[in-house]
């Protein structure tokens, strides 16, 4: 007897299973029309790659994914591509999404397939190329791509590889029957598996409210060393968190995978799948789907194309029209509710049921909670249900994550047996998308406030270069000021007037002077003789006209230099502006050659 | 065709909040059944007086915060605020006084705090304080001599016309001292043998208290085998007075014996259906453990070296302040996490 742990929490409800498990699996046929939806998976959306109006056989891939996650999607029978649009796809928000149509011809023509006989004589990454390109995702629950979880992270040795047949949610059955009639196909797709991770265990698991499947199962298995294991019933134990408990005893670290702890858990579907996708080079184009619910005469188990509208199962299954008043896509704790039974199987439907007003009726209206802690005892990843509630509903998002809230699996455990009809895991989810619309807010402010500082850091750094040249400058300024100052002084020691006219002239012409010897190394500036006049009586006059002089020059200069640098189209722009400039130190030259005519020339200037 | 959307779960269990409420009244049925046997008809009437005021209370502060009453009326949670505080009130209370216990419970600590599962402390706990400590005199010569209904007890209308009289003190031969009051005050100059001789205690622990207690003992086990309470919060209460009393009241002489703390006063009443509330009680197993074992360490200080003789109330709304501060560090560990994150967020981590 393999030893086996228990979870905490768990529900026990009613579970409406024998409706569904006394017919056998009924091949649903060819419906009027297929609708493939190009993102049937999480990751990427597939590309189509055939036209409207194309002819394409069955298995023929439709569909790709070149860039990122994401497996192809094939053609479930031969016909003809009606169209490529968007239609209502299964998803919670009944929204619309880009779907292939095709229009079955009637004659389901193969395309050209590839059996592998014997897989052990390839390499690995090829069996897994094989598996990518037979379009295998998870057919359980949100459908990863089978390729890559087959491929666990180098450093992650998988040596417990576990096959959930557990399905722990009332009502469904398809893999129940899956079991009980493949179960040979389910051992070949978990050897494959094996193959490809080399566990040292390999475990199917399956409620011990199962027991057809589970002898079935034992069968198949005899003779390899595949465990069968029967576990007690208690919802979610298929959950992959729960069941790694119970058969391990190991938990997986909150935000880690299980091949963290070296455990892997596959589903029975998916296992049937890549067996047809090795052995007889089928790629994923069916799958068995439950047909269960009051509103129906004869529920059961179809096996259905994909893309098989759920109206064309409804109807195989005996919709009574009047009778139905919710649909359910999925089991009664985490599947949604469909607004139109238009649209399609894909990879990961299980179950549709078609309930009654009686059988699911519609929840009472939400009472004030008074703690009794019925969800926390239920909650089967041992969170507080009740604390995260009030934060949620509080707005107090913060707290509600303190307290774990994204380990919420949304089970609905709680919803479940909450007296007060509160919709715990409506709250969750709410909680859970505000939390990522503030974490993505977040990082678009930090990304922002990142920019305004680098910004506010370069500018800072140009205004002190910029400070730091003015002071150059005005030292400069000081010194010649204070030179000129002394001139002055004797000059007017001597007790010379001044003629203020020819003083500015003088001092333009010495700050015209200052600036061909500032920018010596550029060659079309013309050193000029300069000389210098009497001092001038208005000091500051003069040394604002001087400042100003100098930081024009400057400014032209490194435009200049830039320019030329750059190759920019301003050059000869610029070198007309310096031209022009020279004509106003000529005739600042005349103009001082006729003050010096007046006035007494002073001491030589500037070098 | 138009479908139903609604979110998931789309299975409900039939267990609404009011069906709750209605297994905790008929919980308390045998705990009734027996005080009225052995305490004469006062709880009985005391209970009815006690749910009529309560729900109109409730129904006048539902209309006056505009809430609809059909609605709420029917959760029955009202009702078991009076229910509870008949069970607890002296059987010869004047009727304006119990009426003044039951309006200040779901007055001012139900609807002023925000109405069902708002409330911080326990209802009927802050009424029974209220006039505890209001009426003194009236709470404590109340209770009735404990004898069989059809031997020595008033009959129904002689008792319903001495709590309507309004007279705070019923004549005596009707009333006396509980058990515990009894022993505390006489323990101190008198043997424990001497003290037992009083007709309160009667031949086995405490007369019709021990009955009273048992019945309410079994309707807490039915509770907890419907699952509508968890063990925690009752036998850590009940451990904790237990290991009190015969750590520092061993000696009989000067402590009454654990077996009248246990089977007298409103101990059981009080560990299966006053300390449980749900709403004003401390929320994941560890907490409840704390809080219930805090109380029962409260009721036995209180009854020992305080003032009162019994002390329910009081350890139960001390222990509702301390709730929030026991909730923030008594986390689960949550699946998948090494340990629980104890504190408040951003200033511990676990």
């Amino acid at each position: 007897m393999t030893q086996l742990w228990d979870f905490a929490g768990g529900i026990h409800p009613a579970e409406h299973k024998h409706q569904s498990t006394s017919r056998p699996i009924r091949q649903s046929g060819l419906p009027e029309r297929l609708i493939l939806p190009l993102q049937q998976h999480i990751g990427a959306p597939a590309e189509a790659i055939v036209i409207e109006g194309e002819r394409v056989l069955k298995g023929q891939r439709i569909a790709e994914v070149t860039n990122g996650m994401g497996v192809p999607v094939h053609a479930p029978t031969s016909g003809t591509i009606e169209s490529i649009a968007r239609l209502p796809v299964p998803h919670p928000s009944g929204m619309d999404d880009w779907c292939i149509t095709l229009i079955p011809d009637g004659e389901d023509q193969w395309c050209q397939r590839h059996p592998i006989a014997d897989y052990r004589q390839m390499e690995r990454d090829e069996v897994l190329d094989t598996i990518r390109m037979a379009g295998i995702s998870g057919m359980g629950g949100a459908g990863f791509p089978t390729n890559i979880k087959l491929r666990p992270p180098r450093d992650r040795k998988v040596s417990t590889l576990i096959l959930n047949g557990a399905e722990c949610e009332p009502y469904i059955t398809a893999d129940d029957m899956t079991m009980r009639e493949r179960s040979d196909e389910i051992i070949s797709g978990l050897k494959i598996m094996a193959w490809i991770l080399r566990p040292e265990r390999c475990v199917i698991a399956i409620e011990d409210n199962k027991p057809e499947a589970a002898a079935a199962m034992k069968k198949a298995a005899e003779g390899t060393q595949i465990e069968v294991v029967v576990v007690p019933t208690k919802y979610p134990s298929g959950g992959e968190k729960q069941l790694i408990r119970i058969l391990t005893g190991m938990e997986v670290p909150s935000g880690g995978i299980p091949a963290d702890i070296g455990v892997m858990c596959q589903n029975v579907g998916t296992a049937i799948a890549v067996a047809r996708a090795i052995l007889e080079g089928e790629p994923l184009i069916r799958r068995v789907v439950t047909i269960t619910g009051e509103a129906v005469a004869e529920p059961g188990n179809f096996e259905a194309l994909l893309g098989t509208p759920i109206h064309y199962l409804l109807s195989q299954a005996g919709l009574q029209e009047t009778q139905l008043h919710r649909l359910v896509l999925g089991g009664p704790m985490m599947g949604y509710t469909l607004n139109t039974p238009d649209i399609p199987v894909v990879k990961t439907s299980n179950c549709v049921i078609a309930a009654t007003a009686q059988e699911l009726p519609d929840p009472e209206p939400e009472q004030a909670c008074i703690r009794c802690g019925q969800c926390a005892e239920a909650c089967p990843m041992e969170l507080l249900p009740q604390q995260l509630f009030w934060y949620a509903k509080a707005g107090e998002f913060e707290k509600a994550e303190h307290l774990n809230l994204f380990d919420c699996i949304e089970c609905g455990a709680c919803s479940y047996v909450c007296p007060s009809s509160i919709p715990l895991v409506q709250y969750y989810r709410y909680a859970k998308g505000e939390v990522r619309i503030q974490q993505a807010e977040q990082l678009k402010a930090d990304r922002a406030r990142e920019r305004f500082e680098a910004r506010q850091a370069r500018l800072e750094r140009e205004q002190q270069e910029k400070e730091l040249r003015r002071k150059e400058r005005a030292k400069a300024a000081a010194e010649a000021q204070a030179k000129k100052k002394a001139e002055a002084e004797q000059a007017a020691a001597k007790g010379e007037a001044v003629d203020e006219k020819a003083a500015k002239a003088a001092l333009v012409q010495e700050a015209l002077a200052r600036k061909k010897a500032g920018a010596a190394t550029a060659p079309e500036t013309q050193t000029t003789d300069a000389e210098n006049s009497s001092p001038a009586p208005d000091i500051p006059a003069l040394e604002k006209q001087l400042t100003q002089a100098k930081s024009k020059l400057d400014t032209m200069q490194s435009m200049l230099e830039d320019a030329k640098a750059q190759q920019a189209d301003n050059v000869d722009k610029l070198e007309r502006a310096v031209a022009k400039n020279h004509e106003r130190v000529k005739r600042a030259e005349e103009a001082l050659a006729e003050a010096r005519a007046d006035t007494t020339p002073a001491t030589q200037s500037t070098e | 065709m138009a479908l139903a959307q609604q979110s998931s779960p789309h299975a409900r269990k039939a267990r609404s909040t009011s069906r709750l409420m209605l297994w905790v009244i008929l919980a308390t049925v045998p705990g009734l059944l027996a005080q009225t046997i052995f305490f004469g008809w006062g709880n009985l009437i005391n209970v009815v007086w006690c749910i009529v005021i309560a729900l109109a209370a409730e129904a006048a502060m539902l209309s006056i915060r505009k809430k609809p009453l059909a609605f709420f009326l029917k959760d029955n949670t009202a009702a078991v605020t009076g229910l509870l505080l008949g069970l607890s009130l002296p059987q010869f209370v004047p009727l304006w006084v119990s009426a003044i216990a039951v309006i200040a419970a779901i007055v001012m600590a139900k609807q002023l705090y925000g109405g069902l599962g708002s409330n911080t402390f326990n209802p009927a706990m802050v009424g029974y304080a209220l006039v505890l400590i209001s009426f003194p005199v009236a709470m404590t010569t109340n209770w009735a001599q404990p004898g069989l209904l059809w031997e020595s007890a008033p009959g129904f209308g002689e008792t319903l016309n001495l709590l309507a009289s309004g007279q705070q003190t019923v004549v005596d031969g009707y009333t006396m001292a509980t058990p515990l009051d009894e022993y505390k005050h006489k323990i101190a100059t008198h043997t424990a043998a001497e003290v037992l001789e009083h007709p309160t205690f009667g031949e086995g622990i405490a007369r019709g208290w021990e009955w009273v207690n048992a019945a309410f003992l079994l309707g807490g086990l039915v509770l907890i085998g419907l699952k509508i309470i968890t063990w925690h919060i009752p036998v850590s209460m009940l451990a904790a007075i237990a290991v009190m009393s015969l750590a520092f009241g061993s000696n009989p002489d000067q402590y009454a014996p654990v077996t009248l703390h246990m089977l007298a006063g409103g101990t059981m009443l009080g560990a299966f259906f006053i300390a449980t509330d749900p709403v004003s009680a401390a929320t994941s197993h560890q907490g409840k453990l704390i809080y219930g074992a805090a109380i029962g360490v409260l009721i036995y200080v209180i009854r020992s070296w305080g003032n009162y003789p019994d002390a329910v109330a009081f350890s139960v709304l001390l222990m509702n302040f301390a709730v929030p501060f026991i909730d923030h560090y008594t986390p689960p560990r949550t699946y998948g996490h090494h340990k629980a994150r104890r504190g408040v967020p951003g200033k511990t981590q676990g």
